[in-house]
């Protein structure tokens, strides 16, 4: 089989990343529902603590930090990939990899706490909502974590393929979509929920 | 080790027994004859794994009309038992079972009957009418297929293993929460849906992005047929409202399996919210299931009247304005909900606003006709049954908007007699205008008009005989669901005469049954060519049967009705073809794996078999991520092929 001509590939990345965009909308649609059930389950906290008893903005903001960094170092990759330059390129995905699992890592160790208080998503509607937006946020990442890890593993075994540049492209564009959905419930979760 | 599941889950009453061993003689008599004819090679190569929307879109067809036949058996039990035994003490059917029975009825016609027959003509027809060759993604489209029967498999799984939702078709809690439906029938409906939305997302995208990027050159916006508008608005409708249904089912289920409380009665849950949510994605869906109906009628009545279509601008312009407007007016569906006078008007008016723009598109097709050369065939017959039932029904509409009114007929008789107006009327009867207007085009004969013409005026007569009483009775304070009512009300007489249009319909049914049948029999009688109906739009200008790649060369597109023009214009030349070779997607058996784990998924999650799911899940990732990064998908056709396939297929030198 005859490799496919650059016009072609040119399509092929115009119409994936089209279609990605398109994807992104629906993903944005999906969290404006959580984020709307969230908002108004806000206040029914069922004898159950408020927002302002639980959270904490110190853990949020470090997770905040930490997100934004690997958006930073993600670009970083990105700009290597433009340049061609694998070990580079694979450096800087290492260190968005190291950076999703720790933002993870807090996030979960946040949960773990809420519900070895008793404060599990049984307890409340706003629980409930809580746990639902923030962990579906968190799956997200989860997921791209996965997708960081093949696209390393194919690119140890194939080098820089137009193949490969147009998912990490795709995989860009998704991390810092995760990145504003997360920017969002620092505001309306955490900033908002404590004033409250 | 196997959760919820036991011996009890079998079924106990007569008439799911009956139900399930007539579906399982069915599909073993299907399996035999597969294997007695050794066809299940052909089927697997030339079908199932097949990448070609054309195939596909036969394919979801076919499934279509299966769930047809099953909608329409759950509406006769429904229609005989009110016909039948309602007035008094109840008749063979259980209040339980009825209830089950009009859950699924809802369920079925509406995501697997509608969306399935609008999924299969869009796919067989969009990339034909903007000149492709393809979809943008033939894989992801196969894909979202098999999850559209991996849908369509559990909610008939649900009637052998278990017991479906007895919570309507939308489910609306605090009754479809685990407190008041413990059972799995609930989460059969929720599994079923979640399957068939994500497949139907992705294809809103699919055929977003392939409207967007793969039309012919030269084809602008405004150059694109009606029809690919309309699928325009459609599939924009499906991108923007089945995440909301993903997101309210997820929570939905979350509530029944682990414990939240969304939309509980208890524990600060609100069951108004879901109640908002998935309306906010069923009205949006009511329209994703009109539009394409109306883009086919944009397409019919130009061609058999013989004129362009009157107002083309209009039309993409109301088109436009219905798929926005659709999203402000989910609140229609619950006035009674007492968000105040302010809140209801808002959306009250809002919804008498969405009648312009369809009236437009009535006085548009009108306009069309008038002075054309019309041809009454068949398709231009379902046109005018459309126009009238449809208007009843829009105008039945607009008398439920205004808030007052509605409180006297919410959830009555009236309501259901509305939105089958709309979805029979309008929907089904687009569907088989399309379907008799597109069959020669990809079989090489014509249905037979006179069986056509029957089965017309059965389903319209039928149709009106079974809804009309339906109005009144829902003036007369016949709520919706009853599966029984007492003699003195009176109610008797017009049940049975809404009992006797189903029969009509369902002779209607009879007729295009044997069309069909009849049709395939005298195919060479019927037989007619590319272009039978002297079409304007592209899919008429490549030959028929229509080759794998739809066209040899992509020609430049100049006018609006570019086939028509060619025809009939002598300064416009047929531009000269440039042959060279075509990619074509290779089949691929990843779509129906990902089907199969599907349905794993869902039996997992319904009856709480864990390990059974996680492992389908893994299982489809990992096929995921191994088809994504597959290499070889393609196959070429060369120059050579193509020009015998053209000289086969067109009997002419290319």
């Amino acid at each position: 089989m005859s490799k496919p001509r650059l016009l072609e590939q040119k399509f092929l990345d115009y119409k994936t990343s089209t279609g990605f965009w398109l994807y992104l909308m629906t993903d944005c649609v999906l969290f404006a529902s959580l984020f709307a059930t969230y908002i108004v389950l806000h206040p029914a906290t069922a004898g159950g603590p408020t927002s302002g008893e639980i959270f904490s903005l110190p853990m949020a903001l470090t997770e905040t930090i930490i997100l934004l960094t690997s958006s930073f170092t993600c670009g970083l990759a990105l700009l290597a990939l433009r340049q061609n330059n694998l070990k580079q390129l694979v450096i800087w995905l290492a260190v968005t990899y190291v950076l999703g699992v720790s933002f993870l890592t807090i996030e979960l160790s946040e949960f773990a706490a809420l519900v070895g208080d008793g404060h599990s998503w049984q307890q409340s509607a706003f629980l409930s909502g809580f746990f639902t937006l923030v962990g579906t946020h968190g799956f997200h990442i989860f997921i791209g974590l996965l997708w960081l890890l093949v696209m390393v593993a194919v690119l140890f075994k194939k080098g820089i393929t137009l193949k490969v540049k147009r998912q990490l492209g795709l995989f860009g564009l998704f991390w810092h979509f995760l990145d504003l959905v997360w920017v969002f419930i620092f505001t309306v979760v955490y900033l908002m929920g404590v004033a409250s | 080790m196997w959760g919820r599941l036991s011996l009890d889950a079998l079924p106990h009453d007569m008439i799911t027994i009956g139900g399930v061993i007539g579906g399982g003689l069915a599909l073993l008599a299907g399996i035999a004859a597969l294997t007695y004819f050794k066809k299940w090679r052909w089927l697997w190569t030339n079908w199932l794994t097949s990448l070609d929307p054309k195939k596909i879109g036969v394919m979801y067809l076919v499934v279509a009309t299966i769930m047809l036949l099953r909608g329409l058996a759950d509406a006769g039990m429904l229609r005989a038992q009110q016909a039948v035994f309602a007035a008094g003490d109840g008749g063979p059917i259980s209040p339980d079972l009825f209830q089950q029975v009009f859950s699924a009825h809802g369920t079925i016609m509406i995501f697997f009957v509608a969306m399935g027959a609008l999924f299969g003509i869009v796919n067989l027809i969009v990339p034909l009418h903007i000149g492709s060759r393809d979809v943008a993604f033939p894989l992801l489209n196969s894909i979202s297929f098999w999850l559209f029967v991996a849908g369509m498999v559990l909610i008939n799984l649900a009637l052998a293993v278990g017991e479906f939702s007895t919570a309507g078709w939308l489910a609306y809690p605090p009754l479809s929460e685990l407190q008041y439906s413990p059972g799995t029938g609930v989460d059969y409906w929720i599994w079923s849906l979640q399957i068939a939305g994500i497949g139907s997302l992705l294809s809103g995208i699919n055929f977003l992005v392939t409207i967007f990027t793969m039309r012919r050159p030269g084809m602008s916006f405004m150059k694109m047929p009606i029809f690919v508008w309309s699928v325009v608005g459609c599939m924009a409708l499906v991108v923007f409202a089945f995440p909301i249904l993903t997101a309210t089912l997820s929570m939905l289920s979350l509530d029944r399996t682990i414990g939240t409380h969304f939309f509980t009665s208890d524990m600060g849950g609100n069951p108004m919210m879901y109640i908002n949510l998935i309306w906010a994605w069923g009205h949006p869906e009511v329209y994703i299931l009109i539009l394409p109906a109306f883009g086919v009628f944009s397409e019919i009545v130009p061609v058999f009247s013989k004129k362009r279509l009157f107002g083309y601008t209009s039309m993409v312009l109301a088109l436009m304005a219905i798929t926005f407007l659709s999203f402000t007016v989910w609140l229609h569906h619950f006035f009674t909900m007492g968000a105040g006078a302010n809140v209801n008007a808002f959306f009250g008016i809002m919804t008498m606003v969405i009648a312009i723009p369809t009236g437009v598109k009535v006085f548009n097709w009108i306009f069309t006709m008038y002075r054309g050369r019309v041809k009454f065939a068949t398709p231009m017959l379902w046109f005018m049954g459309f126009v009238v039932t449809f208007t009843i029904g829009g105008l039945t509409g607009v008398l439920m908007a205004v808030p007052g009114i509605d409180f006297q007929v919410h959830n009555s008789l009236f309501l259901v007699a509305h939105f089958h107006n709309m979805i029979i009327g309008g929907v089904i009867f687009g569907f088989f205008a399309a379907l008799t207007y597109w069959w020669p085009k990809f079989t090489g004969f014509r249905l037979h008009e006179g069986l056509g013409k029957a089965a017309f005026w059965c389903w319209l007569i039928g149709f009106l005989l079974a809804f009309l009483p339906l109005y009144a009775l829902g003036f007369m304070g016949a709520a919706r669901r009853l599966d029984s009512y007492d003699a003195s009300l009176g109610w008797q007489g017009l049940f049975i005469v809404a009992g006797v249009g189903l029969l009509i319909i369902l002779l209607g049914v009879f007729f295009q049954v044997v069309q069909v049948g009849y049709s395939i029999w005298k195919r060479r009688e019927l037989a007619v060519g590319a272009d039978p109906w002297d079409g304007r739009t592209l899919e008429w200008s490549t030959s028929t049967p229509i080759a794998e790649y739809n066209f040899a060369s992509l020609t430049p597109v100049i006018y609006r009705d570019e086939f028509w023009e060619q025809k009939h214009r002598s300064d416009v030349k047929k531009p000269v073809e440039l042959i060279e070779p075509i990619r074509v997607p290779k089949n691929t058996g990843v779509g129906a794996g990902i089907g199969l784990l599907a349905v794993i998924v869902g039996f997992g999650v319904i009856w709480h078999i864990w390990w059974l799911a996680l492992a389908a899940l893994l299982g489809s990732i990992v096929i995921v991520i191994v088809a994504t990064l597959k290499e070889d998908t393609e196959r070429i056709i060369g120059v050579d092929e193509i020009v015998a396939t053209e000289k086969k297929l067109r009997g002419v030198k290319v």
